[in-house]
């Protein structure tokens, strides 16, 4: 089986998911790496320790990525060398061209893979109902698959060698990369607290945040929030945690009312500490906490909080 | 400016949802459904556009159930729906090809997806529609700001960074939530919207490109749970803190 991984770069930096596609390609056959960018051989040298070939697409217009350019040069390649598989990581880039490239392909998509099984036929494996439910979906090959970060970590060596696919776009991008803007800084950095009190839709109402405030202050910790709490404008952006907001790593992360979709997980999993208080025991947020309670916010905040401040 | 927004009637994963007996499909009884979270954000953002700028909306939504999706999307605001009365369940492209093949008549500017549904999870229709159309488009935006015949956009990436980029149109954005605070509409307004147009389309699509085998529980790592009555849990947390030197 021909696999093609196609790597990802930002800011200069290898996206380390690249090399997670390699470990899948890897498994399922002969790995090739496709890098697309201005001038990528710094990229290229690198893949090449994981992947059999490497596939160079460069030209001064892919400088930045666009979507429209990268399914340009990626079907010229992949009409040329006919992969039965490829992939792309499940990122906000790989997630946006890979459904466009896989129409013009013909092939069938499937995104959020996190495993592929190929004992029956071509089956792969991904979430429903944000973390509640798993899939397993049988796909005909070529096919195209995003990948999630984190769900192949090992792989083999290789050492591979450095191919100029010799491909150009064939035409300019319709649309026009303008630049990148930096994410908003407020005045507490979630990132570097040592002690969270991370509050999700369970939280239920904005008037509903003092109560989390008071108990971040009893273990003098900060307050942030998962997506909708920061969507609905209960607490400010730069309190998100999860892959489109903050990384944190606290000594203790409290998470009250947040389900555990994968999104949010990422942000938090390597907490010192994680407890999730949550009323449905099937919530994933146990499948990465290390204590759990199941319950309601409104009995077992308040109930601890009476506790810290009879300390005092 | 005309803008067709594609809307789904989806359960909410955090209702009670489960297996059903054929361990195929999702077993949704008990579960709430309402407006796809995402799309609640593209269609509030197209009727704000059409609110300052003029046009039309038209909402599009696919599934035997979906009137009460549609219907609240007349009573945000939006001016017309197409009902597509086909149950796609998971295979994106179905849906894709039977919304291409509704609207192939329809002369926009842009159209609108949420980024996901809340239920399956795949973050496709909407470009898969693009590709289908031969669109420009760009996914998960979180602001839109339009010049004559083009239309600026910031797009979520990682670590709270944006991407800025320019796209001609007609064109199709998908939309992150949290781009706006989509309105609330009362259940009267939803009777008065009773008035706006309707129409069902009956279509089933050609192509079958990916087969359930089947559905299961997530194997979990399961937390240690700490258990009692809220008097007994707040204790038990407590010495846990107090063990690792949290709380004095
Ligand atoms: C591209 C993309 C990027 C994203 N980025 C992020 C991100 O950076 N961060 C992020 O958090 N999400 C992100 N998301 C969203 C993510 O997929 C989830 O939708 C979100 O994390 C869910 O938040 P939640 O757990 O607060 O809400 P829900 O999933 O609605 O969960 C609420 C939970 O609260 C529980 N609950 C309700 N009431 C109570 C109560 N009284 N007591 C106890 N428990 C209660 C419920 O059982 C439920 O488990 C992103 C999504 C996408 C598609
Ligand atoms: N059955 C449907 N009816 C209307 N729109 C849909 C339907 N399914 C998906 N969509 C649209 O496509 C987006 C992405 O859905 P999905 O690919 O299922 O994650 C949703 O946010 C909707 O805007």
């Amino acid at each position: 089986m021909k696999v093609f991984a196609i790597a990802e770069h930002r800011f200069g930096e290898l996206n380390p998911l690249s090399i997670e596609l390699l470990n899948l390609a890897n498994k399922l056959g002969e790995s090739n790496a496709v890098v697309i960018g201005k001038d990528v051989s710094k990229f290229a040298e690198e893949l090449a320790k994981f992947a059999e070939k490497v596939w160079k697409i460069e030209d001064a217009s892919l400088e930045n990525y666009t979507p429209d350019l990268y399914v340009d040069v990626l079907l010229q390649l992949i009409n040329r060398e006919k992969p039965d598989v490829v992939l792309v990581g499940n990122t906000a880039q790989g997630v946006e061209f890979a459904p466009y490239l896989a129409v013009k392909l013909g092939y069938p998509i499937v995104t959020d893979v996190v495993a592929v099984n190929t004992a029956n036929g071509f089956v792969v494996s991904r979430y429903v109902m944000q973390g509640k439910i798993m899939v397993d979906l049988k796909v005909s090959t070529p096919c195209v698959l995003t990948i999630r970060q984190g769900a192949f970590k090992e792989g083999a060596q290789k050492s591979g060698k450095v191919l100029d696919a010799g491909i150009k776009p064939s035409k300019p991008s319709a649309r026009k990369f303008i630049g990148y803007v930096q994410p908003e800084v407020g005045e507490v950095d979630i990132s570097k607290a040592e002690i969270i009190v991370a509050v999700g839709r369970g939280i239920e109402d904005a008037a509903n945040i003092p109560l989390a405030e008071e108990l971040a202050q009893a273990l003098g910790g900060v307050v942030a929030g998962s997506r909708p709490v920061i969507d609905s404008g209960w607490l400010p952006k730069d309190r998100q945690v999860g892959i489109s907001g903050k990384i944190v790593k606290p000594k203790l992360y409290l998470a009250l009312g947040i389900s555990g979709a994968f999104q949010h997980v990422m942000g938090m999993k390597d907490s010192e500490l994680i407890i999730a208080v949550n009323k449905d025991p099937e919530a994933p947020i146990f499948g990465v906490a290390h204590y759990g309670i199941v319950g309601n916010i409104f009995d077992v905040v308040p109930t601890l909080l009476d506790k810290l401040k009879a300390k005092k | 400016m005309k803008i067709i927004v594609l809307a789904k009637h989806a359960p909410d994963p955090q209702s009670e949802v489960g297996i059903a007996s054929d361990g195929k499909s999702l077993s949704l009884g008990t579960a709430v459904f309402d407006i796809n979270d995402w799309d609640r954000y593209a269609v509030e953002e197209a009727i704000r556009i059409k609110e300052k700028i003029g046009g039309e909306v038209l909402v599009v939504g696919v599934g035997k159930n979906c009137d009460d999706t549609l219907r609240k999307c007349l009573a945000m605001g939006a001016d017309r729906a197409i009902k597509i009365p086909f149950d796609g369940g998971i295979d994106a492209y179905q849906i894709a090809e039977v919304i291409a093949e509704a609207i192939k008549n329809e002369k926009f500017d842009m159209i609108f997806a949420g980024l996901m549904s809340q239920d399956v999870n795949n973050a496709l229709v909407g470009v898969l529609l693009a590709g289908m159309l031969n669109l420009p488009f760009a996914t998960a935006v979180t602001a839109i700001d339009i010049k004559d015949k083009t239309v600026r956009i910031k797009r979520e990436i990682e670590g709270g960074y944006q991407e800025e980029s320019e796209l001609p149109m007609p064109c199709l954005l998908t939309i992150q939530s949290g781009i706006n605070e989509p309105r609330y509409v009362s259940v009267m307004g939803i009777k008065k919207a009773k008035t706006k147009e309707m129409k069902e389309v009956k279509l089933e699509p050609k192509s079958k490109k990916v087969e359930v085998v089947k559905m299961y529980l997530p194997p979990v790592k399961k937390a240690e749970m700490i258990t009692g009555d809220p008097d007994q849990v707040a204790s038990k947390v407590i010495a846990i803190l107090k063990e690792r030197g949290l709380v004095g």
